[in-house]
């Protein structure tokens, strides 16, 4: 088991590694100055953003005021979307009438890409981060809250009745049944929820009326044509976005060990 | 302590799937009384039960628990159920399981604590409170929901097949446990079976339904020597003649 983990590992690195060198030889043998080397990319991205003193844990000035708004907003949608999800979900997902009438209307709303939806925001909010957060919030609440009503949906019958035989408050029975029985499912709508909110965000720091974020950073280095910065700043947003659903993962297995466990045993 | 009126429960009463699961039943618990129901499978059995703990309303006749109509569960009743894997949570450790119905009881933290090791201990897993229910075997799983139950101290449990998923060998030891607890703890005691055998080692009277809809067949007073052994009490007279009489009155009306 743990030597086939380590097996896999090295293939993923090998699959890295010889992926990044095709690409290394394939922009030297094009020569264009859209597409510079992968070395470049990194040599510019450590100038950009990792080149700082040791007493900033070696970021620059140009990271604090690229990636931590960025963060900033996206964690803040994040969090705003992803709490009016689960409340929202629990609360249609109560009632199995509320959630057959509602049923449509949300899958109309979730089957809406955000962008095109960006002009109202805009004219809701003017430019600027109330508009970026409440288009963040707008774009992930619908996954958090389906997944969450279906969830609360589809908890085991017997689940219930043993509430009922053994008298539980209708708190007890929401907070500590109906709740951990939609946990499985709400993960499923968060995680959605969490690239999601890596892409709006970026999106949104596209628009005018941004001074500072990797979206920004983007748009500038392009109009600079600063091609090695427009890239570093496309790569930067890929591991972001790899190393945020790792630390979900991670945060996951904890919460939902019990679940995983019992689904390896019937398994 | 138990009285069942005439009780009727029609299901999806006026569509063409109208099911009558009982019909006309009248029973009578007394007080400390070990009464083991059996009849024929798909007879009601469940239905009743559910009646008498208030899961359901039955569309005719009355239940009275201690004297009071029964109309939704009643309090100082227990119930353990059939299916032990979906009927314990599986994100509680199996001591928050057993603790969770105490939070009715007006108890602090630190005594339903108590309570709950307690009565782990009777059911023989003072060791796996901090486990969770998931990595207990089938039969430790269902002595988990019995000692949910015995937690609660309640005066009447009842049980819901509740030995129907276990092998052959833990089903026998969770025979013994409900006889053991059953001494320590003051309660009256209605299990549901189907198994002929177990009804008359378990009980201290049977009662015998007929295929549904289901109304009593057969009452028996089972007076053997105590106390119970698997080997010595099978193997007795008494026993042999009480479990020919019960099969004879499942049988009789489960091939009608």
């Amino acid at each position: 088991m743990r030597g086939r983990g380590m097996r896999t590992a090295v293939f993923r690195l090998l699959v890295l590694v010889g992926l990044v060198a095709i690409w290394e030889a394939g922009t030297w043998a094009a020569d264009n100055p859209f597409f510079p080397r992968p070395s470049t990319i990194v040599v510019r991205m450590h100038e950009l953003w990792f080149s700082g003193p040791p007493t900033a844990l070696f970021l620059t000035e140009g990271a604090v005021a690229d990636i931590l708004p960025s963060l900033g907003r996206m964690a803040l949608g994040f969090a705003g979307g992803a709490l009016g999800g689960v409340v929202l979900g629990l609360a249609v997902g109560l009632s199995a009438r509320v959630y057959d009438y509602l049923d449509g209307v949300l899958q109309f709303l979730r089957a809406i890409p955000p962008p095109a939806l960006v002009t109202v925001f805009l004219v809701l909010f003017g430019f600027g981060l109330r508009m970026q957060l409440a288009f963040i919030m707008f774009s992930i609440v619908w996954p958090v809250l389906l997944n969450t009503a279906d969830g609360a949906r589809s908890v085991e019958p017997l689940h219930l009745q043993t509430c009922q035989a053994f008298r539980l408050s209708r708190a007890e029975r929401l907070f500590r049944v109906i709740l951990p029985s939609a946990l499985p499912k709400m993960f499923a709508g968060l995680r959605l929820a969490l690239s999601l909110s890596l892409i709006v965000m970026v999106f949104s720091e596209l628009l005018p009326g941004t001074t500072n974020g990797i979206g920004f950073q983007l748009t500038f280095a392009y109009q600079s044509f600063d091609l090695p910065a427009m890239w570093a700043g496309i790569v930067l947003l890929g591991v972001l976005g790899y190393l945020l659903n790792e630390l979900f993962l991670v945060v996951e297995r904890r919460v939902l060990a019990w679940h995983h466990a019992a689904q390896r045993l019937v398994g | 302590m138990l009285e069942i009126d005439n009780l009727s429960h029609v299901y999806g009463g006026g569509t063409p799937n109208e099911h009558h699961a009982i019909d006309g039943l009248n029973l009578s618990v007394a007080e400390g009384e070990l009464l083991c129901i059996v009849g024929p499978s798909g007879c009601g059995k469940s239905t009743l039960l559910r009646s008498i703990a208030g899961l359901i309303t039955p569309t005719g006749g009355q239940v009275k628990v201690e004297g009071n109509l029964v109309r939704q569960t009643p309090d100082n009743l227990a119930v353990v159920f059939q299916d032990y894997s979906r009927s314990l949570f599986p994100w509680m450790s199996v001591a928050d399981n057993v603790a969770l119905p105490l939070r009715r009881k007006n108890m602090d933290k630190s005594r339903r604590r108590e309570a709950a090791q307690e009565a782990l201990e009777s059911v023989g897993l003072e060791a796996a409170g901090r486990k969770y229910p998931f990595q207990l075997s089938g039969g430790m799983q269902q002595r988990v929901a019995i000692a949910r139950a015995l937690a609660y101290r309640p005066t009447l449990m009842l049980m819901d097949e509740p030995f129907g998923s276990v092998d052959a060998q833990t089903r026998e030891d969770l025979e013994d446990l409900v006889l053991k607890v059953r001494g320590h703890h003051q309660m009256t005691i209605v299990l549901i079976t189907h198994d002929i055998d177990e009804s008359v080692y378990v009980g201290d009277r049977v009662v015998v339904l007929s295929k549904a809809p289901a109304h009593v067949v057969g009452d028996l007073k089972v007076d053997l020597p105590g106390p119970r052994d698997q080997i010595t009490t099978r193997e007795h007279p008494d026993f042999v003649h009480l479990r020919a009489e019960v099969g004879r009155l499942v049988r009789g009306h489960a091939t009608v």
